[in-house]
């Protein structure tokens, strides 16, 4: 990746993190934390690694994402306004009654999204279903699903597991955000999910482990999986992150995990964000 | 009844899923160990290719149902209705009634009649459940011929549907040139006095309740109501005009199914005596399916006892 090609993802990441404090500052809820800790693997997703058409939402050949950690849809409906799917205008409706941004993500109603989401361990079981689907249909498509760290409480994420591997789904990238943190505190304290990486690989997958804030490291990672393409077997990227990452006063605050900002923290945060960018947009000159 | 062929529902959905995949190359099936008793191994035997066996893993085979219908397949998730309707309820609500996929659920071994195994197997809960997704289309066929035109009018509508199968060989009295629509009853025979509103494979011993009734003087419709949802509305209230008095009979509790939902409209609608006969709140217990049967009153003999009641 070139300098200007990494400078212009982080300045994406940066619209995607305003479109997060946008979303829940008006929502005046919702999930903040780990949609800044997803923040920069949606805009890698989103920006450079998946085939799709902000103008052909629904584009059947076009690459799935599945958002198995639901309840941060705001930072998946700021990166898919981000990459122009619909207008950043509508981010400050999320959760509004009659806002076509439900609290968590719905297909039915959101361009981009490819499905409903919101009760964890079940995105990960579609997203395999969808890759099962896409082999079975011989088309090439790829399916990427992110989960959250606490999310691998769930039973079911491990039924889905055996089921990719069973069926040889290299057409599968399973992303875990390991942020470290779950709602009632650090999920070692809460449900300790460790060894993340020796869980996945016992059971079929290749293991990648990266800073989850680095678009160079995630390059590397996206292009192990598609080498990995015709091997038979599915992928997974553990993702180091910090949660609430890169607005200063939520960092590796837990309390932030489902509180939206309020006027003054929101300006506080857009103030973060805001040096970030006359930074990146420093560099340019 | 006895001179009639036997077949278990089970084997026509097995049989039913044959002939469609045969018809369409977008049907898949998906099961979670069990297609030897669902019989969903006959559709594996013809198309082995389009059958994904998700393995003990209910609530995994639900989601993944989904994500192959997001890929423009229609697969067809099959299982016991316990494990169906009851374990991946969750599943079936978010991931297949909530963002209305089109997914098929087949799920055999429902009521009492499941036998031997049980109350652990003998899900008598499952038209409660699904009922209650907005959205769902639940039908519950009572015969080999009315599950093959059941599974085709599945696959030919768009969203999800539950079908419920049966364990127990029951007779075969559709004609062969049967014809179903979804959301409607069918009137098996016409009667003034009462009206019997049945579904399942109590729809037979509801047709012989009527015999026995005739015999004696009392003139009974018999219906066979095999979509539970969407109800045949028109038809029930029809029915309740014309009879003025209602016995429902369904092989499920009668807290959530048929016969609350015949209530439902009826009492907002036209308040009418009814008589609901299902399992009274109890869980069932091992035994043959037939004495089972009788046993919880899911019977000819009782459905004309309380037809008679009723009349008192």
């Amino acid at each position: 990746m070139t300098d200007e090609e990494r400078r212009r993802l982080k300045l994406h990441a940066v619209g995607v993190r305003e479109g997060i404090l946008i979303g829940t500052h008006g929502a005046k809820c919702g999930h903040p934390g780990g949609s800044l800790s997803a923040a920069d693997m949606f805009t890698y997703l989103y920006f450079r690694e998946m085939r799709i058409n902000p103008q052909d939402p629904k584009d059947p050949d076009r690459d799935r994402f599945v958002l198995s950690k639901g309840h941060t849809a705001p930072g998946l409906y700021a990166a898919l306004a981000e990459r122009g799917f619909f207008p950043k205008e509508d981010l400050a409706t999320l959760r509004h009654i009659d806002s076509y941004l439900q609290g968590h993500p719905n297909m039915q109603t959101v361009p981009g999204v490819d499905m409903s989401t919101g009760s964890l361990g079940q995105g990960i079981s579609a997203a395999a279903g969808m890759a099962k689907g896409a082999k079975y249909l011989k088309k090439d498509v790829n399916v990427y699903t992110v989960l959250g760290d606490g999310e691998l409480a769930e039973g079911q994420v491990w039924e889905a597991s055996m089921f990719a591997a069973h069926y040889h789904l290299d057409n599968f990238c399973v992303i875990v955000d390991l942020n470290g943190l779950q709602i009632s505190g650090p999920t070692e304290l809460v449900m300790n999910t460790k060894p993340v990486d020796e869980k996945f690989r016992s059971f079929g997958f290749d293991v990648v482990e990266i800073d989850g804030h680095d678009f160079d490291k995630m390059e590397s990672a996206f292009h192990w999986f598609h080498e990995n393409h015709g091997s038979g077997k599915p992928t997974v990227i553990l993702m180091h992150t910090v949660k609430g990452k890169d607005v200063s006063y939520m960092e590796n605050e837990v309390d932030w995990h489902g509180k939206a900002p309020n006027d003054e923290e929101f300006e506080r945060g857009m103030a973060d964000l805001a040096a970030i960018r006359a930074g990146l947009e420093g560099e340019d000159e | 009844m006895s001179e009639m062929i036997k077949v278990a529902t089970r084997d026509s959905y097995g049989n039913a899923l044959k002939e469609l995949g045969a018809a369409h190359e977008d049907v898949v099936v998906l099961d979670a160990d069990l297609g030897n008793a669902t019989k969903t191994l006959t559709f594996h035997k013809a198309f082995p290719d389009r059958y994904f066996d998700c393995g003990i893993a209910e609530a995994n085979m639900m989601c993944v149902a989904a994500g192959l219908s997001t890929m423009g397949l229609v697969p067809f998730a099959s299982t016991f209705a316990m494990f169906a309707a009851g374990r991946a309820f969750e599943q079936v609500r978010n991931s297949i009634g909530y963002p209305h996929l089109n997914v098929k659920i087949g799920a055999t071994h429902g009521g009492i009649s499941v036998g031997e195994d049980g109350a652990s197997h003998q899900c008598c809960e499952d038209f409660a459940l699904m009922r209650s997704i907005p959205g769902m289309t639940v039908i519950c066929p009572s015969d080999d011929v009315e599950v093959k035109a059941v599974v085709k009018a599945a696959y030919e509508m768009e969203g999800p549907v539950y079908m419920r199968f049966s364990r127990l060989a029951t007779p075969v009295y559709h004609p062969a040139d049967f014809h179903f629509e979804i959301g409607k009853g069918e009137v098996l025979s016409e009667g003034k006095d009462i009206a019997i509103i049945a579904n399942g494979i109590l729809v037979p011993e509801a047709v012989e309740a009527a015999k026995a009734l005739k015999a004696e003087g009392i003139s009974a419709r018999v219906i066979n109501m095999a979509t539970i949802k969407p109800l045949d509305e028109e038809l029930v209230l029809k029915t309740a005009a014309d009879c003025g008095r209602i016995v429902t009979v369904e092989e499920h509790s009668v807290i959530g199914g048929l016969g609350e939902a015949v209530c439902s409209l009826l009492s907002e609608t036209l308040p009418t005596p009814l008589k609901r006969i299902g399992v009274n709140d109890v869980f069932g217990h091992s035994g043959p399916a037939v004495p089972l049967l009788k046993q919880f009153g899911l019977s000819a003999e009782n459905i004309a006892a309380q037809c008679r009641n009723m009349l008192q």
